[in-house]
């Protein structure tokens, strides 16, 4: 509890919990889905921002571990009737052994080369999960069991909801906690500049790759939760543009900064459908823009707001947020 | 010959044919890398939007030669555009941040397009004979023939430029060092508009050329990925590099395609990530770049 400070901190945290907790009770079915979805990315874009915000190593793969995540849940669902509370850090481990195994040969590359690496590790794995029929299904997909527990069962998205959410509230404290410790630090370290970082003891090699293996167990878990969510996997879902999605969240909701991988991944999950209804107003206000509404507007918006975010607001709506708080803080001081 | 040495020497042949587009390819990462050390990651979108005003020009009725010239007019002008809007703010920014930027670029011009021009195949008006050369039972189509041809002369083109050209010679002391460019009184902002704009009207010359080799659709730009390995295997800034690794990419990628394929059906594909990997690990400068590489 000491990283949240202030007793307004506390309290609207405490609201905001009972708010979402009791969302299963009144919501639609459809926005339950909609936060575990949200839940999921936010999970993952963490992880991500562990590695690209705090320590500062370019990671175009990140749907790879997510990938190898979800598909090993579901391997281990769907195979060998594993309970769920098993496969999900399971799908969070294997991510985090393949994490490792990439860390390690990427010691030696940084920007431009560790982004092509990664990349292509990313295809690597795609081909993989494609074209290992007898393991994955290929390309005729996956099935996932639903979930039980004590002969309960949790099939459906409001009963799924405290899973997730569980698991978002877990690993977002354990992020926000790592950050503030000699590890996270360590990471900051890197990121800001390897060689001094060196210099002052930090082993490189180990932060390193122990930062590649925490995001990528991040990542994991967010495939194993995704895996029952979705309740089947197709390899077409976990492309380079998946990647570039969370890269998004991360460019959006601010580098380094574990609230703004949160905003991100809420702002770009809930994006194709505000989009939608965008579009849906217009064609009833301007009748010939009726039915102009295409999936590919989303793609198109996603790649507006990366260079947008980058070019004008390079600390993202963390930023945002950051100053409207302060200028609250100060009025009527304008700092 | 033998069965088995024929159908070699037809992979080889054939791979030489497909590196050639790859290098023709690299040849336009490189351009702007070596001028402005920024990796291009939005140059296959370049090729495809070339390619797709190319199209538009010629279904509306130029005669094709000239829509060629139009479209090299309009790209030039859209480089300069991006690179005003979008690369320009970026000066000074990690190196991050301008990869991401490229990135976002690409999705950005990819999903317009598919929204502008449609994802179904279009057949290019070719104006390429479809003919095939058979030489002692190799066959070689004539439009591979011409892809490989257009790339020697794009790198004797881009030799003599860089080489002889006062513009060239700015590009080069800006890619050494952009400070001393400046006090040698070379206008780096010029130099970067410039380079920008060059590299997207070749990029729409490259464009239109494949999608006469191969359909016009917005898949075209993904030979823009196959071509990343290309210039890393060959060295980022280095020309006869893009060339070397895109013949060595072509090559390697059918003779895997033509000798594993029946066991891994799609390792095809997969053949210039390997590569791109394994060169990142053991020379991640490539076989001609410079050995600037950042160490820890």
């Amino acid at each position: 509890m000491r990283i949240f400070q202030t007793i307004w901190g506390k309290l609207w945290l405490i609201l905001f919990c009972l708010a979402l907790l009791s969302l299963p009770l009144w919501a639609d079915p459809y926005i339950i889905y909609m936060v575990n979805i949200s839940g999921i990315a936010v999970i993952a874009a963490i992880g991500l921002n562990i590695l690209t915000g705090l320590t500062g190593q370019i990671s175009l793969g990140h749907a790879a571990f997510v990938a190898i995540g979800a598909y090993t849940s579901a391997i281990l669902a769907s195979k060998l009737n594993t309970p769920f509370w098993l496969t999900i850090p399971a799908g969070g481990i294997v991510a985090a052994f393949f994490g490792i195994l990439l860390g390690f040969p990427c010691l030696r590359l940084k920007g431009l080369y560790l982004a092509m690496a990664t990349m292509s590790f990313g295809v690597v794995v795609e081909y993989g999960i494609t074209h290992w029929d007898s393991l994955t299904m290929g390309v005729r997909g996956i099935s996932v069991p639903a979930p039980t527990i004590f002969g309960y069962t949790l099939g459906d998205p409001s009963k799924l909801f405290y899973v997730t959410i569980f698991f978002v509230t877990i690993l977002t404290l354990g992020a926000k906690n790592l950050a503030r410790t000699r590890i996270g630090r360590a990471f900051v370290a890197i990121r800001d500049r390897d060689v001094a970082a060196e210099v002052i003891g930090i082993n490189l090699t180990k932060y390193k790759v122990m930062a590649f293996a925490i995001s990528s167990f991040y990542g994991g878990v967010a495939g194993g939760l995704y895996s029952y969510s979705t309740t089947y996997l197709h390899p077409e879902n976990f492309t380079l543009l998946l990647s570039i999605e969370y890269i998004a969240m991360i460019i959006i909701g601010g580098l380094g900064s574990i609230l703004g991988s949160i905003f991100g991944a809420v702002f770009l999950t809930a994006m194709p459908d505000i989009i939608k209804g965008f579009a849906d107003f217009m064609g009833r206000q301007f009748v010939f823009l009726h039915g102009r509404y295409d999936e590919e507007w989303n793609i198109a918006a996603f790649g507006l707001l990366i260079m947008i975010f980058l070019i004008v607001e390079p600390t993202g709506l963390n930023g945002i947020w950051t100053r409207i708080k302060t200028s609250f803080k100060n009025w009527p001081f304008t700092y | 010959m033998t069965e088995g040495a024929i159908y070699f020497l037809q992979l080889v042949i054939s791979g030489i044919a497909v590196g050639s587009l790859y290098a023709l390819v690299a040849l336009g990462f490189v351009l702007i890398y070596k001028a402005t050390d920024i990796m291009n990651f939005a140059h296959g979108e370049a090729m495809m939007v070339g390619a797709f005003v190319c199209y538009a020009l010629v279904v509306a009725g130029i005669p094709f030669l000239w829509a060629v010239l139009m479209t090299t007019v309009i790209a030039m002008f859209f480089g300069l555009a991006t690179e005003r809007l979008i690369l320009r703010p970026m000066i000074g920014e990690p190196q991050f941040a301008v990869v991401m930027v490229t990135i976002g670029l690409s999705i950005f011009l990819r999903s317009v397009s598919g929204i502008i021009f449609g994802h179904d195949n279009k057949i290019f008006p070719s104006q390429l004979s479809e003919q095939t050369l058979v030489l002692k039972g190799l066959v070689l189509s004539y439009t591979h023939l011409w892809a490989m041809l257009i790339s020697g002369l794009m790198v004797i083109l881009f030799f003599l430029f860089f080489r002889f050209s006062r513009v060239g010679l700015a590009m080069r002391g800006v890619a050494n060092d952009q400070d001393t460019a400046m006090l040698m009184g070379i206008s780096v902002k010029r130099v970067f508009a410039l380079t920008w704009g060059l590299s997207f009207a070749i990029a729409a010359v490259a464009g239109i050329f494949l999608a006469n080799v191969m359909v016009l659709n917005i898949a075209i730009c993904l030979v823009a990925i196959k071509a990343f390995p290309a210039v890393i295997l060959g060295g980022l800034e280095s020309i006869p590099g893009a060339i070397v690794g895109g013949l060595v990419i072509g090559v390697l990628e059918t003779l895997v395609g033509g000798y594993l394929d029946q066991t891994m059906p799609g390792v095809k594909d997969l053949t210039a990530f390997v590569v791109l990997f394994l060169v990142l690990m053991i020379r991640p400068y490539g076989l001609f770049g410079k050995k600037e590489i950042e160490r820890v």
